[in-house]
């Protein structure tokens, strides 16, 4: 099942990636051929199989509903590329047309 | 012997008894850092200051008769995918050169609480995606066995670190082979924990039902030294699991009464090479002439794994990786740029009277996300993610994910039914020794099939261990795989410090010349 290189293009917009003529020409031969690989699988009768998606079997950990001590903002906005006293700052979206 | 020959349990002997300073031992392995760090490329960041200030609080502890931690001065390189507050964690990405976490991973908390050295952080394949420690974003790391190779991945700098005696303990992270590769490649001891058994508060997320961090060191009994340190239940990370820690240090020397060893018979299959399969079998004889019974057994879906893996992994990091968006930390295209050129796009389709054209075009903010990530992150990265999308996607989901997920159960079954048969599955930690720098670059299903006998120990989540075992005729290293069932750590380490009686293969050291100033 090898992939097409306008799919390759639709994932890198689904991955917020951008990719250029080039790098979308290498991933299209790259990912056919990983994913031929993993047509391996389908040699694997699954039916009735549980998913496994964790080692463990684990449930809700829930903590006692109490208060505690966050990330202060100034140490959470310390770390961002752009930002006021207060918030991180994007380009403007809203009223676009 | 140099300070810098010795093992991290000779060390602490030295100093518990006065007969050396925390402060002499640091200086001479940073001495040895400034000495080949410079060929081998172990750092990414030397934290000399700090690390002698911490040997002299240390010593000034001991002096004063004040109690002093487990490891007691000892220095102890980390991985840099670990979070250290206030300083310099870059997962070896562009995308995080300049991050500094505000707070520290629970495994560096528990190494400061413990009065480790932290002598810096070794570099990594970028957000652990590798092999071969050629995916760093900054440089390559070498293997100190032969510098024109690899040293394994993606902990390739902290298995060399040890190997060049830059560092007596390094920890490192392991999702399909992470910590044992390297360490076989570089002719050390590494444990991968059980999934649990150390807390992951603070190491960055690469593959959260795979990751898991764990120790290298010359020796199982120094690798059992540092894993008393790390392992433990931490509230801040519901998988690790709240079991007691054994002290794996004392019972390290208790015999393994009637073991039995399961050897994989379709590990021993084409693919594996010569040398290194007469390696690991002539390591099987020294259990066997220890008393260890040895049957071969079968793991019918290991030929399943890398591509189960190589599913799984991507799409968890797929989705892991979405918060490196250039907006809350790391990062962030020259916006500016950017918005001029989606605006000169937009003109130019608009003269076209492209109104497909235009609909298509990203948002600022979309393309802000897209720059910003194109930019950040090295081609191994983007692969993975890419990977991952496509097969969490719309139509795609069930034939990888699911069908994935479903082959993953197969293969932690057939551990299930292995484990009532042996205590323990021997065989080789990787199909060739180091291969040369560049060998594989150019194609990753290549790489990816190098990891064929370690990634399914992280899809089981059970524990493994590699050993040093023989060389190559051309000097290099060879690995021996010990895996156990979960939370069978202490068996591994007994395991592997009976062998290590009886063999000399952790003892030897590579030659390094000094770097050329």
């Amino acid at each position: 099942m090898a992939i097409s290189r306008a799919e390759v293009e639709k994932v890198s917009l689904l991955a917020r990636l951008l990719l250029s003529e080039e790098e979308l020409d290498k991933m299209t031969v790259q990912l056919g051929a990983i994913l031929d690989y993993m047509d391996l699988l389908n040699e694997v009768d699954t039916n009735d199989i549980e998913p496994m998606a964790h080692p463990r079997d684990v449930t809700n950990v829930f903590r006692a509903d109490e208060c505690r001590p966050s990330l202060p903002r100034e140490e959470a906005l310390a770390n961002a590329p752009h930002r006021d006293a207060e918030c991180y700052l994007v380009p403007a979206v809203l009223g676009e047309t | 012997m140099s300070l810098t020959d010795l093992t991290a349990t000779a060390l602490l002997a030295k100093l518990a008894s006065g007969d050396v300073t925390s402060a002499a031992i640091t200086e001479a392995f940073l001495r040895r850092i400034e000495l080949h760090d410079g060929q081998v490329g172990a750092f990414l960041r030397v934290d000399r200051e700090s690390a002698l200030a911490q040997a002299e609080a240390i010593d000034r502890k001991r002096r004063g008769g004040d109690p002093v931690g487990r490891l007691g001065g000892l220095p102890v390189a980390v991985k840099d995918v670990l979070c250290t507050r206030g300083e310099p964690t870059t997962c070896a990405s562009r995308m995080l050169e300049s991050f500094r976490p505000p707070y520290d991973a629970t495994v560096i908390s528990r190494l400061k609480a413990a009065d480790a050295v932290l002598v810096g952080k070794t570099n990594m394949d970028e957000f652990a995606m590798g092999g071969s420690t050629e995916n760093s974003a900054f440089r390559p790391t070498r293997n100190p066995w032969d510098l024109t190779r690899i040293p394994g991945g993606s902990s390739g700098g902290a298995a060399a670190c040890v190997a060049a005696s830059m560092s007596p303990l390094s920890v490192g992270s392991d999702t399909g082979g992470s910590i044992r590769e390297p360490a076989a490649l570089c002719g050390i001891t590494g444990l991968k924990p059980t999934y649990g058994r150390v807390s992951r508060y603070g190491l960055v997320a690469f593959a959260s039902s795979l990751d898991q961090i764990g120790p290298l060191a010359w020796t199982a009994e120094d690798a059992a030294l540092l894993l008393e340190v790390l392992a433990g239940y931490d509230p801040a990370d519901s998988t690790s699991v709240n079991l007691p820690v054994p002290r794996y240090t004392e019972t390290l020397g208790q015999p393994l009464e009637n073991l039995r060893i399961g050897l994989v018979r379709e590990h021993f299959d084409q693919g594996l090479d010569g040398e290194v399969e007469a390696a690991v079998r002539e390591a099987i004889r020294v259990f066997e002439s220890l008393g260890a019974a040895v049957r071969w057994i079968s793991l019918p879906h290991s030929k399943y794994a890398v591509a189960t893996y190589y599913i799984i992994a991507p799409c968890e990091a797929s989705s892991n990786l979405a918060r490196y968006d250039g907006v809350h930390f790391g990062y962030r295209t020259d916006q500016r740029a950017m918005v001029a050129e989606l605006e000169a796009q937009r003109k130019c389709l608009e003269q076209a009277g492209d109104e497909a054209g235009l609909d298509a075009l990203d948002n600022a903010l979309v393309r802000l996300y897209r720059k910003t990530r194109s930019e950040g992150f090295g081609p191994e990265v983007k692969r993975r993610i890419m990977l991952g999308t496509y097969a969490l996607s719309a139509g795609y989901y069930d034939a990888y994910y699911l069908k994935a997920l479903k082959v993953r159960r197969l293969v932690r079954d057939d551990f299930d039914r292995a484990f009532g048969e042996v205590d323990l599955i021997a065989g080789p930690v990787t199909p060739t020794p180091a291969f040369p720098l560049g060998a594989k670059i150019d194609d990753p299903l290549a790489m990816y099939l190098f990891d064929l006998y370690t990634v399914s120990t992280n899809l089981a989540g059970i524990a493994g261990i590699s050993v040093p075992c023989g060389f190559s005729r051309g000097g290099l290293p060879i690995g021996l795989h010990l895996q156990s069932p979960p939370f069978e750590e202490e068996r591994l380490l007994r395991a592997a410090h009976r062998f290590q009686q009886a063999t000399d293969w952790h003892r030897r050291r590579p030659r390094l010349a000094a770097d050329v100033a």
